[in-house]
Protein backbone atom coordinates (compact mmCIF):
# COMPACT_ATOMS: atom_id res chain seq x y z
CA UNK A 1 0.00 0.00 0.00
CA UNK A 2 2.65 2.80 0.47
CA UNK A 3 4.97 3.61 -2.29
CA UNK A 4 8.80 4.22 -1.55
CA UNK A 5 8.11 7.79 -3.02
CA UNK A 6 5.60 8.55 -0.28
CA UNK A 7 7.86 6.61 2.03
CA UNK A 8 10.91 8.97 1.39
CA UNK A 9 8.86 11.96 1.20
CA UNK A 10 6.99 11.24 4.55
CA UNK A 11 10.31 10.89 6.72
CA UNK A 12 11.79 13.82 5.09
CA UNK A 13 9.41 15.77 6.06
CA UNK A 14 9.51 14.38 9.99
CA UNK A 15 13.27 14.97 9.70
CA UNK A 16 12.83 18.45 8.36
CA UNK A 17 10.23 19.02 11.50
CA UNK A 18 12.52 17.62 13.70
CA UNK A 19 15.37 19.87 12.60
CA UNK A 20 13.23 22.95 13.34
CA UNK A 21 12.04 21.37 16.11
CA UNK A 22 15.81 21.16 17.86
CA UNK A 23 17.84 23.89 15.80
CA UNK A 24 16.85 27.15 18.71
CA UNK A 25 18.27 24.95 21.75
CA UNK A 26 21.12 23.72 19.61
CA UNK A 27 22.22 27.02 18.03
CA UNK A 28 21.65 28.30 21.77
CA UNK A 29 23.99 25.61 23.44
CA UNK A 30 26.98 26.45 20.48
CA UNK A 31 26.82 29.68 21.36
CA UNK A 32 27.39 28.76 24.81
CA UNK A 33 30.24 26.56 24.07
CA UNK A 34 32.30 29.22 21.72
CA UNK A 35 34.54 31.59 23.15
CA UNK A 36 33.14 34.65 24.82
CA UNK A 37 34.48 38.34 23.27
CA UNK A 38 37.90 39.05 24.86
CA UNK A 39 38.63 35.35 26.15
CA UNK A 40 41.86 33.37 25.68
CA UNK A 41 40.25 30.54 25.16
CA UNK A 42 40.21 28.96 21.55
CA UNK A 43 37.75 26.30 19.88
CA UNK A 44 34.73 25.11 22.60
CA UNK A 45 35.46 26.41 26.09
CA UNK A 46 33.12 26.10 29.37
CA UNK A 47 33.85 29.03 30.70
CA UNK A 48 30.54 30.37 29.46
CA UNK A 49 29.27 28.06 32.35
CA UNK A 50 31.20 28.65 34.90
CA UNK A 51 30.69 33.21 34.35
CA UNK A 52 26.96 32.21 34.69
CA UNK A 53 27.02 30.08 37.24
CA UNK A 54 29.23 32.27 39.57
CA UNK A 55 27.64 35.88 37.84
CA UNK A 56 23.99 34.92 38.05
CA UNK A 57 23.85 33.06 41.00
CA UNK A 58 22.45 30.53 39.55
CA UNK A 59 22.99 27.24 42.10
CA UNK A 60 21.12 29.37 44.22
CA UNK A 61 18.39 29.64 41.43
CA UNK A 62 18.56 26.53 40.49
CA UNK A 63 18.05 24.70 44.24
CA UNK A 64 14.75 27.19 44.76
CA UNK A 65 13.32 26.15 41.74
CA UNK A 66 13.47 22.17 42.68
CA UNK A 67 12.64 23.32 46.28
CA UNK A 68 9.16 25.02 44.86
CA UNK A 69 8.42 22.08 41.94
CA UNK A 70 8.98 19.13 44.51
CA UNK A 71 6.97 20.71 47.17
CA UNK A 72 4.00 21.89 44.36
CA UNK A 73 4.16 18.40 43.08
CA UNK A 74 4.50 16.27 46.67
CA UNK A 75 1.39 18.70 48.29
CA UNK A 76 0.02 18.31 44.96
CA UNK A 77 -0.47 14.32 44.46
CA UNK A 78 -1.05 13.90 47.99
CA UNK A 79 -4.12 15.86 47.50
CA UNK A 80 -5.25 14.81 44.35
CA UNK A 81 -5.27 11.18 45.52
CA UNK A 82 -6.88 11.90 48.74
CA UNK A 83 -9.63 13.87 46.47
CA UNK A 84 -9.58 11.50 43.40
CA UNK A 85 -10.50 8.00 45.95
CA UNK A 86 -13.25 10.15 47.93
CA UNK A 87 -14.71 11.56 44.45
CA UNK A 88 -13.89 8.17 42.75
CA UNK A 89 -14.65 5.27 44.67
CA UNK A 90 -16.19 6.55 47.67
CA UNK A 91 -18.63 8.43 45.49
CA UNK A 92 -18.46 11.52 47.37
CA UNK A 93 -22.43 12.67 46.75
CA UNK A 94 -21.63 16.07 45.83
CA UNK A 95 -19.12 14.98 43.74
CA UNK A 96 -20.94 16.40 40.67
CA UNK A 97 -20.70 19.77 42.19
CA UNK A 98 -17.24 19.49 43.13
CA UNK A 99 -15.98 18.29 39.76
CA UNK A 100 -17.80 21.84 38.13
CA UNK A 101 -15.82 23.54 40.54
CA UNK A 102 -12.32 22.06 39.88
CA UNK A 103 -13.55 22.58 36.05
CA UNK A 104 -13.18 26.47 36.19
CA UNK A 105 -9.62 26.45 37.66
CA UNK A 106 -8.74 23.80 34.28
CA UNK A 107 -8.87 26.72 32.03
CA UNK A 108 -8.29 29.77 34.60
CA UNK A 109 -5.55 32.29 33.30
CA UNK A 110 -3.14 33.29 35.69
CA UNK A 111 -3.59 36.56 34.82
CA UNK A 112 -7.45 35.74 36.54
CA UNK A 113 -6.25 35.81 39.70
CA UNK A 114 -2.55 38.03 39.83
CA UNK A 115 -3.86 41.08 41.38
CA UNK A 116 -5.91 39.48 44.37
CA UNK A 117 -2.68 37.06 44.84
CA UNK A 118 -0.25 40.09 45.27
CA UNK A 119 -2.83 41.49 47.32
CA UNK A 120 -2.82 38.78 49.66
CA UNK A 121 0.94 37.54 50.03
CA UNK A 122 1.98 41.38 50.58
CA UNK A 123 -0.88 41.51 53.26
CA UNK A 124 0.52 38.49 55.03
CA UNK A 125 3.95 39.33 54.41
CA UNK A 126 4.98 35.92 52.57
CA UNK A 127 5.72 38.09 48.63
CA UNK A 128 9.46 37.14 48.68
CA UNK A 129 8.70 33.72 49.59
CA UNK A 130 8.59 29.86 48.52
CA UNK A 131 5.10 30.24 49.95
CA UNK A 132 3.91 32.80 47.72
CA UNK A 133 4.91 30.32 44.82
CA UNK A 134 4.10 27.26 46.32
CA UNK A 135 0.33 27.62 47.18
CA UNK A 136 -1.04 29.20 44.15
CA UNK A 137 0.80 26.91 41.89
CA UNK A 138 -0.41 23.96 44.04
CA UNK A 139 -4.23 25.22 43.60
CA UNK A 140 -3.80 25.56 39.82
CA UNK A 141 -2.35 22.29 39.55
CA UNK A 142 -4.88 20.77 41.69
CA UNK A 143 -7.86 20.39 39.37
CA UNK A 144 -6.18 18.82 36.85
CA UNK A 145 -4.10 15.98 38.98
CA UNK A 146 -7.98 15.65 41.07
CA UNK A 147 -9.23 14.73 37.50
CA UNK A 148 -6.70 12.43 36.98
CA UNK A 149 -6.35 10.57 39.87
CA UNK A 150 -10.55 10.15 39.97
CA UNK A 151 -10.40 8.92 36.45
CA UNK A 152 -7.82 6.73 37.01
CA UNK A 153 -9.33 5.13 40.21
CA UNK A 154 -12.40 4.79 38.66
CA UNK A 155 -10.92 2.21 35.81
CA UNK A 156 -10.31 0.02 38.43
CA UNK A 157 -12.50 -3.34 39.22
CA UNK A 158 -15.56 -1.76 41.58
CA UNK A 159 -14.73 -5.35 43.55
CA UNK A 160 -11.39 -4.29 44.76
CA UNK A 161 -12.65 -2.43 47.13
CA UNK A 162 -15.96 -4.23 48.11
CA UNK A 163 -13.86 -7.18 48.39
CA UNK A 164 -11.59 -5.05 51.07
CA UNK A 165 -14.44 -3.83 52.58
CA UNK A 166 -15.70 -7.18 53.42
CA UNK A 167 -13.03 -7.95 55.29
CA UNK A 168 -13.16 -5.23 57.59
CA UNK A 169 -10.93 -3.01 56.04
CA UNK A 170 -11.30 0.80 56.71
CA UNK A 171 -12.04 3.38 54.16
CA UNK A 172 -8.55 4.64 54.52
CA UNK A 173 -7.01 0.68 54.88
CA UNK A 174 -8.12 0.73 51.51
CA UNK A 175 -6.35 3.76 50.62
CA UNK A 176 -3.73 2.88 51.62
CA UNK A 177 -3.15 -0.36 51.14
CA UNK A 178 -4.75 -0.68 47.91
CA UNK A 179 -5.34 2.44 45.53
CA UNK A 180 -2.62 4.41 46.35
CA UNK A 181 -0.17 1.78 45.51
CA UNK A 182 -1.94 0.84 42.61
CA UNK A 183 -2.24 4.50 41.56
CA UNK A 184 1.95 5.24 41.84
CA UNK A 185 2.02 5.05 37.91
CA UNK A 186 -0.28 7.79 37.58
CA UNK A 187 0.79 9.42 40.20
CA UNK A 188 4.40 9.49 38.22
CA UNK A 189 3.17 10.55 35.26
CA UNK A 190 0.97 13.50 36.77
CA UNK A 191 4.23 14.78 38.66
CA UNK A 192 6.48 14.85 35.64
CA UNK A 193 3.44 17.26 34.19
CA UNK A 194 3.00 18.83 37.11
CA UNK A 195 7.02 19.18 37.58
CA UNK A 196 7.32 20.67 34.23
CA UNK A 197 4.68 23.15 34.54
CA UNK A 198 5.64 24.11 38.16
CA UNK A 199 9.58 24.70 36.93
CA UNK A 200 8.90 26.67 34.01
CA UNK A 201 6.25 28.92 35.25
CA UNK A 202 7.18 32.87 34.61
CA UNK A 203 4.28 35.34 35.33
CA UNK A 204 3.57 34.31 39.08
CA UNK A 205 7.08 34.40 39.74
CA UNK A 206 7.69 37.71 38.64
CA UNK A 207 5.04 39.17 40.51
CA UNK A 208 5.40 37.37 43.98
CA UNK A 209 9.07 37.40 43.94
CA UNK A 210 10.30 40.08 42.62
CA UNK A 211 12.57 41.71 44.99
CA UNK A 212 14.39 39.01 46.83
CA UNK A 213 17.19 36.61 45.08
CA UNK A 214 17.80 34.14 47.65
CA UNK A 215 14.50 32.82 46.81
CA UNK A 216 13.76 33.38 42.77
CA UNK A 217 13.17 30.53 40.65
CA UNK A 218 15.96 29.64 37.59
CA UNK A 219 13.49 31.04 34.79
CA UNK A 220 13.32 34.67 36.99
CA UNK A 221 16.84 34.76 37.44
CA UNK A 222 17.44 33.58 33.83
CA UNK A 223 15.31 36.61 32.71
CA UNK A 224 16.70 39.19 34.60
CA UNK A 225 20.59 38.06 34.14
CA UNK A 226 19.38 38.14 30.51
CA UNK A 227 17.54 41.67 30.57
CA UNK A 228 21.59 43.09 31.26
CA UNK A 229 22.78 42.60 28.05
CA UNK A 230 25.00 45.26 28.07
CA UNK A 231 27.09 44.23 30.99
CA UNK A 232 26.66 40.81 30.42
CA UNK A 233 28.16 38.95 26.95
CA UNK A 234 25.65 36.87 24.95
CA UNK A 235 27.56 33.72 25.05
CA UNK A 236 27.39 34.32 28.88
CA UNK A 237 23.61 34.67 28.54
CA UNK A 238 23.45 31.41 26.27
CA UNK A 239 25.03 29.30 28.94
CA UNK A 240 23.00 30.66 31.60
CA UNK A 241 19.70 29.79 29.43
CA UNK A 242 21.36 26.22 28.64
CA UNK A 243 21.93 25.77 32.80
CA UNK A 244 17.74 26.36 33.16
CA UNK A 245 16.70 24.34 30.39
CA UNK A 246 19.21 21.09 31.37
CA UNK A 247 17.40 19.88 34.31
CA UNK A 248 13.99 19.35 32.55
CA UNK A 249 15.64 18.23 29.15
CA UNK A 250 17.55 15.92 30.80
CA UNK A 251 14.73 14.55 32.89
CA UNK A 252 12.51 14.86 29.61
CA UNK A 253 15.05 12.39 27.93
CA UNK A 254 15.38 10.05 30.92
CA UNK A 255 11.59 10.12 31.49
CA UNK A 256 10.06 10.31 27.30
CA UNK A 257 7.50 7.95 27.90
CA UNK A 258 5.79 9.45 31.18
CA UNK A 259 6.34 12.94 29.47
CA UNK A 260 4.47 11.92 25.92
CA UNK A 261 1.75 10.08 27.84
CA UNK A 262 0.86 13.04 30.21
CA UNK A 263 1.57 15.40 27.92
CA UNK A 264 -0.78 14.01 25.48
CA UNK A 265 -3.45 12.49 28.01
CA UNK A 266 -3.16 16.06 29.59
CA UNK A 267 -4.19 17.57 26.81
CA UNK A 268 -6.96 15.08 26.12
CA UNK A 269 -8.36 15.92 29.36
CA UNK B 1 -32.06 -26.89 60.77
CA UNK B 2 -34.47 -25.13 59.25
CA UNK B 3 -34.40 -22.14 61.22
CA UNK B 4 -30.56 -21.87 60.12
CA UNK B 5 -31.22 -21.81 56.70
CA UNK B 6 -33.69 -19.32 56.93
CA UNK B 7 -31.22 -17.21 58.16
CA UNK B 8 -28.59 -17.67 55.76
CA UNK B 9 -31.43 -17.19 53.36
CA UNK B 10 -31.91 -13.83 54.86
CA UNK B 11 -28.55 -12.86 55.32
CA UNK B 12 -26.94 -13.82 51.52
CA UNK B 13 -29.17 -11.04 49.89
CA UNK B 14 -28.57 -8.39 51.97
CA UNK B 15 -25.05 -8.10 51.82
CA UNK B 16 -24.59 -8.40 48.09
CA UNK B 17 -27.79 -6.01 46.93
CA UNK B 18 -26.78 -3.54 50.22
CA UNK B 19 -29.98 -2.33 51.46
CA UNK B 20 -28.68 -1.93 54.58
CA UNK B 21 -25.57 0.53 55.05
CA UNK B 22 -23.32 -0.26 51.65
CA UNK B 23 -20.16 -1.65 52.27
CA UNK B 24 -18.05 1.15 50.79
CA UNK B 25 -19.53 4.85 49.56
CA UNK B 26 -22.20 6.69 50.10
CA UNK B 27 -22.48 10.01 52.19
CA UNK B 28 -20.55 10.69 55.28
CA UNK B 29 -19.14 13.54 57.16
CA UNK B 30 -15.49 12.19 57.05
CA UNK B 31 -15.17 11.97 53.36
CA UNK B 32 -14.98 15.65 53.72
CA UNK B 33 -11.66 14.97 55.47
CA UNK B 34 -10.32 13.86 52.32
CA UNK B 35 -11.35 16.77 49.83
CA UNK B 36 -10.57 19.36 52.58
CA UNK B 37 -6.47 19.76 52.08
CA UNK B 38 -7.00 20.12 48.26
CA UNK B 39 -10.36 22.11 48.24
CA UNK B 40 -9.08 24.42 50.84
CA UNK B 41 -6.04 25.45 48.82
CA UNK B 42 -8.08 25.25 45.46
CA UNK B 43 -10.65 27.73 46.97
CA UNK B 44 -8.13 30.46 48.77
CA UNK B 45 -5.65 30.12 46.08
CA UNK B 46 -8.12 29.68 43.03
CA UNK B 47 -11.92 30.31 43.13
CA UNK B 48 -11.38 33.88 45.90
CA UNK B 49 -8.62 35.25 43.74
CA UNK B 50 -11.10 35.26 40.63
CA UNK B 51 -14.17 36.25 42.92
CA UNK B 52 -11.67 39.26 44.05
CA UNK B 53 -10.69 39.92 40.46
CA UNK B 54 -14.40 40.10 39.45
CA UNK B 55 -15.00 42.59 42.35
CA UNK B 56 -11.89 44.75 41.80
CA UNK B 57 -12.95 45.38 37.69
CA UNK B 58 -15.96 47.52 39.15
CA UNK B 59 -13.65 49.73 41.35
CA UNK B 60 -11.41 52.59 40.41
CA UNK B 61 -8.35 51.72 42.33
CA UNK B 62 -4.34 52.47 42.63
CA UNK B 63 -3.92 49.29 44.70
CA UNK B 64 -3.11 51.41 47.72
CA UNK B 65 -5.63 54.46 48.60
CA UNK B 66 -9.12 54.25 49.16
CA UNK B 67 -11.34 52.04 46.07
CA UNK B 68 -13.91 54.27 44.37
CA UNK B 69 -16.92 52.10 42.79
CA UNK B 70 -17.10 52.64 39.03
CA UNK B 71 -19.70 50.52 37.78
CA UNK B 72 -18.93 49.45 34.36
CA UNK B 73 -16.96 52.20 33.52
CA UNK B 74 -13.45 50.17 33.24
CA UNK B 75 -15.79 47.53 30.90
CA UNK B 76 -16.41 50.77 28.87
CA UNK B 77 -12.85 51.54 28.51
CA UNK B 78 -11.24 48.33 27.76
CA UNK B 79 -14.16 48.50 24.73
CA UNK B 80 -13.67 51.75 23.89
CA UNK B 81 -9.82 52.72 24.26
CA UNK B 82 -7.97 52.57 20.99
CA UNK B 83 -5.13 50.94 22.73
CA UNK B 84 -7.02 49.00 24.39
CA UNK B 85 -8.06 47.52 21.26
CA UNK B 86 -5.39 47.62 19.35
CA UNK B 87 -3.72 45.12 21.87
CA UNK B 88 -6.36 42.78 21.64
CA UNK B 89 -6.32 42.69 18.26
CA UNK B 90 -2.33 41.50 18.65
CA UNK B 91 -3.87 38.84 20.83
CA UNK B 92 -6.33 37.54 17.86
CA UNK B 93 -2.68 38.00 15.18
CA UNK B 94 -1.56 36.20 18.32
CA UNK B 95 -4.11 33.05 17.48
CA UNK B 96 -3.15 32.99 13.93
CA UNK B 97 0.46 32.60 14.97
CA UNK B 98 0.32 30.27 17.93
CA UNK B 99 -3.04 28.16 16.60
CA UNK B 100 -3.99 28.13 13.12
CA UNK B 101 -0.50 28.02 11.24
CA UNK B 102 0.67 25.07 13.63
CA UNK B 103 -2.93 23.45 13.21
CA UNK B 104 -2.59 23.95 8.95
CA UNK B 105 1.20 22.85 9.41
CA UNK B 106 0.16 19.59 11.02
CA UNK B 107 -2.54 18.76 8.76
CA UNK B 108 -0.27 19.48 5.93
CA UNK B 109 2.78 17.32 7.05
CA UNK B 110 -0.14 14.40 8.27
CA UNK B 111 -1.47 14.40 4.73
CA UNK B 112 1.71 13.68 3.07
CA UNK B 113 1.81 10.55 5.12
CA UNK B 114 -1.42 9.32 6.35
CA UNK B 115 -0.51 6.16 4.08
CA UNK B 116 2.82 5.60 5.35
CA UNK B 117 4.19 3.62 8.70
CA UNK B 118 6.46 5.81 10.25
CA UNK B 119 9.95 4.31 11.38
CA UNK B 120 11.35 5.95 14.58
CA UNK B 121 8.14 7.52 15.29
CA UNK B 122 9.05 7.54 19.20
CA UNK B 123 12.12 9.52 18.77
CA UNK B 124 10.53 12.14 16.48
CA UNK B 125 7.33 12.73 18.83
CA UNK B 126 10.32 13.38 21.55
CA UNK B 127 12.15 15.69 19.42
CA UNK B 128 8.84 17.41 18.11
CA UNK B 129 7.28 18.16 21.42
CA UNK B 130 10.99 19.57 22.58
CA UNK B 131 9.76 22.92 22.01
CA UNK B 132 6.85 22.40 24.53
CA UNK B 133 9.18 21.16 27.59
CA UNK B 134 11.67 23.84 27.28
CA UNK B 135 11.00 27.23 29.96
CA UNK B 136 9.55 29.84 27.57
CA UNK B 137 12.55 32.06 29.12
CA UNK B 138 15.01 30.10 27.52
CA UNK B 139 12.62 29.61 24.17
CA UNK B 140 12.83 33.45 24.57
CA UNK B 141 16.63 33.54 24.82
CA UNK B 142 17.49 31.44 21.75
CA UNK B 143 15.10 33.03 19.42
CA UNK B 144 16.59 36.66 20.82
CA UNK B 145 19.75 35.04 19.65
CA UNK B 146 18.37 33.73 16.71
CA UNK B 147 16.96 37.09 15.48
CA UNK B 148 19.74 39.15 16.26
CA UNK B 149 21.32 41.93 14.15
CA UNK B 150 24.58 39.28 14.38
CA UNK B 151 22.39 36.18 14.67
CA UNK B 152 22.08 33.33 11.97
CA UNK B 153 18.89 35.15 9.95
CA UNK B 154 20.46 38.23 8.87
CA UNK B 155 24.10 35.82 8.47
CA UNK B 156 21.60 33.25 5.70
CA UNK B 157 20.48 36.70 4.08
CA UNK B 158 23.94 38.01 3.86
CA UNK B 159 24.76 34.94 2.56
CA UNK B 160 22.43 34.81 -0.28
CA UNK B 161 22.82 38.31 -1.22
CA UNK B 162 19.62 39.66 0.53
CA UNK B 163 21.34 42.19 2.63
CA UNK B 164 19.03 45.10 2.10
CA UNK B 165 16.79 42.62 4.27
CA UNK B 166 18.77 42.47 7.51
CA UNK B 167 17.62 43.84 10.67
CA UNK B 168 17.21 43.76 14.15
CA UNK B 169 13.85 41.21 13.60
CA UNK B 170 12.54 41.63 17.26
CA UNK B 171 13.51 45.76 17.13
CA UNK B 172 11.80 46.83 13.81
CA UNK B 173 8.52 47.82 14.14
CA UNK B 174 7.55 46.01 10.36
CA UNK B 175 8.87 42.77 11.78
CA UNK B 176 8.24 42.79 15.92
CA UNK B 177 4.65 41.55 15.82
CA UNK B 178 5.32 38.95 13.28
CA UNK B 179 8.67 37.67 14.92
CA UNK B 180 7.16 37.45 18.42
CA UNK B 181 4.62 35.33 16.34
CA UNK B 182 6.81 32.90 14.68
CA UNK B 183 8.21 32.11 17.81
CA UNK B 184 4.94 30.70 19.09
CA UNK B 185 4.32 28.69 15.45
CA UNK B 186 7.62 27.04 16.62
CA UNK B 187 6.25 26.25 19.58
CA UNK B 188 3.15 24.62 19.09
CA UNK B 189 3.90 23.19 15.79
CA UNK B 190 5.19 19.69 17.09
CA UNK B 191 2.10 19.25 19.15
CA UNK B 192 0.18 19.53 16.31
CA UNK B 193 2.14 17.20 14.43
CA UNK B 194 2.67 14.79 17.05
CA UNK B 195 -1.54 14.65 17.38
CA UNK B 196 -2.35 14.52 14.20
CA UNK B 197 -0.02 11.78 13.30
CA UNK B 198 -1.28 9.84 16.27
CA UNK B 199 -5.00 10.36 15.00
CA UNK B 200 -4.33 9.42 11.59
CA UNK B 201 -2.97 6.60 12.52
CA UNK B 202 -5.94 4.86 14.10
CA UNK B 203 -8.09 5.61 11.11
CA UNK B 204 -9.39 2.41 9.24
CA UNK B 205 -7.11 1.87 6.12
CA UNK B 206 -10.60 0.37 4.88
CA UNK B 207 -12.06 3.84 4.34
CA UNK B 208 -8.57 4.80 2.53
CA UNK B 209 -9.01 2.03 0.07
CA UNK B 210 -12.98 2.33 -0.63
CA UNK B 211 -12.00 6.07 -1.16
CA UNK B 212 -9.60 4.92 -3.76
CA UNK B 213 -11.72 2.16 -5.26
CA UNK B 214 -14.41 5.18 -5.97
CA UNK B 215 -11.54 6.94 -7.70
CA UNK B 216 -10.74 9.73 -5.18
CA UNK B 217 -7.38 11.20 -5.72
CA UNK B 218 -4.86 12.20 -2.33
CA UNK B 219 -6.50 15.49 -2.31
CA UNK B 220 -9.91 14.01 -1.90
CA UNK B 221 -8.79 11.26 0.12
CA UNK B 222 -7.37 13.76 2.82
CA UNK B 223 -10.87 15.55 3.14
CA UNK B 224 -13.04 12.70 2.87
CA UNK B 225 -11.17 10.37 5.27
CA UNK B 226 -8.49 11.96 7.24
CA UNK B 227 -10.06 15.89 8.06
CA UNK B 228 -12.88 14.50 9.37
CA UNK B 229 -11.87 11.40 11.35
CA UNK B 230 -9.08 14.81 12.68
CA UNK B 231 -11.76 16.44 14.37
CA UNK B 232 -11.11 15.70 18.18
CA UNK B 233 -7.19 15.71 17.51
CA UNK B 234 -7.95 19.31 15.94
CA UNK B 235 -10.16 20.27 18.49
CA UNK B 236 -7.79 19.85 21.49
CA UNK B 237 -4.70 21.14 19.10
CA UNK B 238 -6.85 24.36 18.99
CA UNK B 239 -8.11 24.88 22.85
CA UNK B 240 -4.28 23.92 23.89
CA UNK B 241 -2.85 26.42 20.72
CA UNK B 242 -5.63 29.38 21.53
CA UNK B 243 -5.18 29.36 24.90
CA UNK B 244 -1.64 29.76 24.41
CA UNK B 245 -1.59 32.43 22.16
CA UNK B 246 -4.35 34.52 24.66
CA UNK B 247 -1.88 34.14 27.71
CA UNK B 248 1.46 35.04 26.14
CA UNK B 249 3.44 36.88 28.44
CA UNK B 250 6.39 34.96 28.80
CA UNK B 251 7.82 35.54 25.50
CA UNK B 252 6.80 39.14 25.14
CA UNK B 253 7.91 39.74 28.18
CA UNK B 254 11.46 38.12 27.41
CA UNK B 255 11.59 39.00 24.10
CA UNK B 256 10.12 42.48 23.32
CA UNK B 257 8.71 44.25 26.76
CA UNK B 258 5.87 45.37 24.12
CA UNK B 259 8.26 47.31 21.98
CA UNK B 260 9.00 48.99 20.18
CA UNK B 261 6.80 51.03 20.37
CA UNK B 262 3.49 49.16 21.64
CA UNK B 263 3.83 47.26 18.20
CA UNK B 264 4.03 44.07 20.04
CA UNK B 265 1.38 44.68 23.55
CA UNK B 266 -0.39 42.06 24.16
CA UNK B 267 -3.71 42.02 26.45
CA UNK B 268 -1.71 39.76 29.39
CA UNK B 269 0.85 42.48 29.22
CA UNK B 270 -1.16 45.06 29.34
CA UNK B 271 -2.49 43.69 32.47
CA UNK B 272 0.46 43.32 33.96
CA UNK B 273 1.33 46.76 33.75
CA UNK B 274 -1.97 48.04 34.47
CA UNK B 275 -1.67 45.95 37.92
CA UNK B 276 1.90 46.87 38.71
CA UNK B 277 3.49 49.13 36.75
CA UNK B 278 0.53 52.07 36.14
CA UNK B 279 -1.50 51.04 39.56
CA UNK B 280 -4.65 51.39 37.74
CA UNK B 281 -5.61 47.87 39.07
CA UNK B 282 -9.47 48.22 38.27
CA UNK B 283 -8.90 48.71 34.73
CA UNK B 284 -6.17 45.78 34.62
CA UNK B 285 -9.06 43.27 36.46
CA UNK B 286 -11.79 44.43 33.84
CA UNK B 287 -9.05 43.21 31.30
CA UNK B 288 -8.50 40.09 32.65
CA UNK B 289 -11.46 39.53 33.17
CA UNK B 290 -12.44 40.57 29.47
CA UNK B 291 -9.67 38.16 28.87
CA UNK B 292 -10.61 35.15 30.64
CA UNK B 293 -14.32 35.28 29.07
CA UNK B 294 -12.57 35.40 25.85
CA UNK B 295 -10.83 32.24 26.41
CA UNK B 296 -14.00 30.39 27.70
CA UNK B 297 -15.63 31.50 24.72
CA UNK B 298 -12.92 30.49 22.26
CA UNK B 299 -12.39 27.14 23.56
CA UNK B 300 -16.00 26.46 24.33
CA UNK B 301 -17.11 27.30 20.56
CA UNK B 302 -13.86 25.22 19.09
CA UNK B 303 -14.83 22.29 21.07
CA UNK B 304 -18.77 22.46 20.07
CA UNK B 305 -17.87 23.23 16.42
CA UNK B 306 -15.71 20.30 16.22
CA UNK B 307 -16.92 17.96 18.58
CA UNK B 308 -17.79 14.43 16.56
CA UNK B 309 -20.83 12.96 16.07
CA UNK B 310 -20.47 10.26 17.73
Amino acid sequence: MESRKEVIAGHAVLIIGALVALYPFVSVALHALSPAPGSAATGWTLENFIGAWTRGGFSRSLWNSALVAFSVVGATAVAAVLAGYVLSVLKFRWRVFVFALLMIGLVLPSEARIIPLYNFFSATGLLNSYWALILPQVASSLPLATFWMANYFSQLPESLAEAAALDGAGEFDILRHIYAPLGMSAVMTLSCLIFLYTWNEFMLALVLMPDNVAVQTAPLSLSFFAGNERTTEPEVIAAAAVLVALPVVIAYFLLQRRFMSGLLEGAVK
Amino acid sequence: MTLASQSQNNNAPRQTSGSAEPAIGGFAWRHLLYLAPGLAVYALFCLWPLVQTAYFSFLSWDGITQARWVGLRNYVSVFTNTQTLTVFGHGLIMIVFYAVLPVLIGLLIVAIMTRIRIRLLAMFRTVLFLPQILATVVVAVAWRWIYAYDGPINAVLNLVGLESLTRAWLGDFDTALISVGLIGTWINFGLCMVLFIGGAQKIDTQLYEAARLDGANAVQEFFAVTLPALRGEISIALVLTVTNALRNFDIVWNTTSGGPGTSTLVPSYLIYEGAFVTRNVGFAAAASVVLTILILVLTGAITRLLRSRD
